[in-house]
């Protein structure tokens, strides 16, 4: 398991041409625990959604992500009331082994079996997607992540609805993903989490606030400026000259 | 449907008339240049409201409704322009009675296609539809199948409508495939479910309409509908009586 270092060279990812993430630049090391965290619309979930190739790079570039990210989405976003079983929606986190065609491996389901144990899903093989509650259905989707058994994860508030038990559950799934020498990066709401489990942090409000040691980034005086971030867009605003504003 | 694209559906059906009608009016009443008109015409109009569900952020129904309601008046407007109601009749609702061996081909054929195709591009297809995000993460290429797909439902609109006409075509093709939701909770099951009800549905309204002498389009369309709301009523999946007949609850 050798991820690849993902660098950002001024990236500047829009929606409609207003930025959401604005001139970020720096590296996500191999191996390296990444907190992102910031306020709402401060553009977390656009990076990760554009360094798993979803959102489109409107300037700069993104560096060694392509072909080695697996992404946890906010479950939010899917429809959760689509016919199929959970040992469906998990083995598809073996696209890259089977393809469109091809058989799956001797030991898929086993496999699949494994990684919905291993998010306490035991006995929900067969179960449909549309019966589970919404804690559930986020921890399907952490089981279908650990499949793609991809060097980087990309996890996007994966915390949100789960109660405390599976919380803790997943966090030593995060910890032995660590140990194992792959790259994670997380979106968390949660800063006594990120200072306690989480060396690095990227504190983003649209524009980069911090980005390196979790304790020299979340001071009081960078989260009292993330907190100054302007939520509304300026429909006025004249082209960005190239410079961040924070 | 599983993707909410019913609509879609309805879109193509109205989308094939003006090529159809385009045919007609070239060659008359020629099942070659109506099939390869209506073909054209549809794999536009396929493209067009892909585009156009991208462009409006996947809030696309009010562009597909202004879409149908276009081709239906361009191919009704097209029709008149060298026919007499009795051909709008024919190709709007169809006369399976007027079925010749190259339609029966047709027909023939365009199924020996699609069954393939679709086991082919199971796979691909279900992922695109539960989570096209996920399908493009990894690389499924999931616009490819989905535009795929539609070819498909635009091809065998083109074949049904000799014996339904373009109208009622699509009706034997969503009614079935919405009642089988309350049938069956995986989607094998539903896909079963469907091809049967869609048949029993064809011999039905086959037998109606010699019975009652009506159409043959509408009658098996309307039986089709009669199985849709049995299905909404008796259907043990979300099903009105399922709702009223409470049993007690299970131990765990």
């Amino acid at each position: 398991m050798s991820p690849a270092t993902i660098r950002l060279a001024e990236l500047t990812l829009s929606h409609a041409r207003h930025p959401a993430v604005h001139h970020l630049s720096g590296s996500f090391l191999p191996g390296s625990l990444t907190a992102v965290v910031g306020p709402n619309g401060a553009g977390k979930s656009t990076l990760l959604r554009a360094l798993a190739g979803l959102h489109p790079v409107h300037e700069g570039r993104i560096e060694g992500a392509a072909g080695q990210v697996a992404l946890l989405p906010q479950a939010a976003t899917l429809d959760r009331h689509f016919p199929l079983s959970c040992l469906d929606v998990v083995l598809f986190g073996l696209w890259a082994e089977g393809g469109a065609f091809r058989a799956l491996p001797r030991d898929a389901a086993a496999r699949a079996r494994a990684a919905l144990a291993a998010t306490g899903l035991t006995g929900f093989e067969r179960r449909p997607v549309g019966s589970l509650s919404a804690g559930q259905f986020q921890r399907l989707l952490f089981a279908r992540l650990l499949l793609q058994n991809a060097p980087v994860l990309l996890l996007d508030e994966p915390f949100t609805a789960l109660d405390a038990r599976t919380a803790a559950d997943l966090l030593t799934l995060i910890r032995r993903w660590h140990g194992e020498g792959r790259t994670v990066i997380a979106v968390l709401h949660d800063l006594d989490l990120v200072r306690a489990e989480f060396p690095e942090t990227l504190l983003l409000a649209r524009d980069p606030i911090g980005w390196g040691a979790t304790a020299e980034v979340l001071t009081a005086s960078n989260r009292l400026r993330a907190r100054m971030m302007a939520e509304a867009w300026d429909d006025a605003a004249p082209p960005c000259d190239g410079r961040a504003v924070a | 449907m599983l993707r909410r694209m019913s609509l879609t559906a309805d879109v193509l059906s109205h989308g094939v008339l003006p090529g159809v009608a385009a045919g007609f009016l070239l060659a008359g009443l020629s099942l070659p240049a109506m099939a390869f008109g209506g073909l054209l015409a549809g794999l536009v109009v396929a493209l067009g409201a892909g585009a156009l569900s991208r462009a409006t952020g996947g809030r696309e129904d009010a562009a597909l409704a202004a879409l149908y309601l276009v081709a239906l008046a361009a191919g009704v407007l097209l029709v008149s322009l060298r026919g007499g109601p009795a051909e709008l009749t024919h190709i709007l609702f169809g006369s399976a009675l007027g079925i010749d061996d190259d339609a029966l081909l047709l027909m023939a054929g365009t199924a020996s296609v699609t069954l393939p195709a679709l086991a082919f591009a199971w796979r691909p297809l279900v992922l695109e539809c539960f989570d096209p995000d996920f399908a493009r993460a990894v690389g499924a290429r999931g616009g490819i199948w989905h535009l795929g797909f539609l070819a498909l439902v635009v091809l065998n609109l083109i074949a049904a409508f000799q014996a339904l006409g373009t109208l009622m075509a699509v009706g034997l093709m969503m009614l079935p495939a919405i009642a089988a939701r309350h049938w069956a909770r995986s989607i094998g099951g539903m896909v079963y479910v469907a091809v049967g009800l869609a048949m029993l549905a064809s011999i039905g309204g086959l037998l109606l309409s010699v019975q009652l002498d009506a159409p043959t389009g509408p009658a098996v369309v309307l039986t089709a509908g009669l199985g849709w709301a049995s299905s909404v009523l008796f259907g043990p999946v979300d099903g009105l009586a399922a709702r009223w007949w409470r049993r007690p609850h299970l131990a765990g």
